[in-house]
């Protein structure tokens, strides 16, 4: 009977390749072809007249999750410029104070910069249908978020997914009163 | 050991065959499309938003922020309304061109695909 154990450059040699193969799959295809995205019908007419996601998003600001781009940092250098209203009547409104959402645990304090959302939203996306303009008056939970409610509409669906929990837990509670202090009013 | 390098390589060979997905933010609308006889229809959120702010299709054309909860049919983008304020062959193509939008592979459900984030335990 032959020895049941491999040896060590058997691993090496079938199962590394195989270990890295994610990997290499992810890096890629940073953006997947239309064809193999596995929601457009690759033998369908549009394949060949629709934009590739690569071909458009490859020259804006790169980030690390989503569409790999940074959309804020977009819109603010330049490097894109949607249009705002369809309508000359719309009145196109943008808010730039910071909220500071503290009751988060054991958590960084959430910073929400009103400029940024509204930069590309209306008022009453989020007012007063699934924020009430009243602090305090939103209870708020990651589970509800998770759930899709509240931040969740966007954020694990268009805008930046809730994976970078960072980015909007960003204020240590210790450079709380420092950092409202500079923040916009 | 031989164990842990057996959960190891089937695992990692799970997520290497797990199928490819759609671009963050893809939204597959099949409300009525198949059922009509047309492939469901593709909207590519990341082209629309290079072009268009949020507030153009949510606030002035009154889409809801939730896939499945816009009840949009032909004749009303035929009359101009949701797509049809920009798809009518002056800002964007017209109606004609069924095949450009109705691009879906047959069976997808309606909802928002695309990334590992989406496919987690929300609502989408």
């Amino acid at each position: 009977m032959p020895d049941m154990r491999y040896s060590r450059w058997f691993y090496a040699i079938f199962f590394i390749p195989i270990l890295l193969l994610p990997f290499l799959s992810v890096a890629g295809s940073k953006w997947r072809e239309l064809s193999n995205d596995n929601i457009h019908d690759p033998d369908g007419p549009a394949i060949d007249v629709l934009q590739q996601p690569a071909e458009a998003l490859s020259k804006l600001p790169q980030d690390t999750s989503g569409n790999m781009v940074n959309w804020v940092k977009a819109l603010e250098e330049g490097a894109i410029n949607p249009r705002t209203n369809l309508w000359p009547e719309t009145k196109v409104q943008v808010r730039n104070n910071d909220l500071f959402l503290e009751n988060t645990g054991e958590m960084p304090v959430v910073r929400f910069p009103h400029r940024a959302h509204t930069l590309w939203l209306d008022c009453k996306n989020c007012h007063e249908k699934y924020f009430i303009s009243k602090e305090g008056a939103n209870p708020i939970t990651m589970m509800k978020i998770l759930q899709g409610k509240y931040c969740g509409r966007c954020h694990g669906a268009v805008a930046f997914p809730l994976t970078e929990c960072d980015r909007c837990h960003s204020v240590p509670r210790n450079k709380l009163e420092q950092i409202k202090a500079k923040s916009r009013k | 050991m031989q164990k842990y390098w057996c959960l190891v390589i089937v695992g990692s060979i799970l997520f290497w065959i797990s199928p490819l997905q759609a671009e963050y933010g893809d939204v597959v609308l099949n409300k009525r499309a198949e059922r009509e006889g047309m492939p469901p229809v593709v909207f590519p959120h990341w082209f629309h938003r290079i072009r268009f702010r949020c507030k153009v299709c949510h606030s002035e054309l009154g889409f809801e922020m939730r896939a499945g909860s816009n009840n949009v049919t032909m004749q009303e983008i035929i009359d101009g309304k949701f797509c049809g304020m920009c798809h009518n062959d002056e800002i964007a193509w017209g109606v004609e061109n069924c095949d450009l939008c109705h691009s879906g592979r047959p069976g997808l459900k309606s909802r928002i695909h695309g990334g590992h984030s989406t496919a987690g335990p929300g609502i989408w």
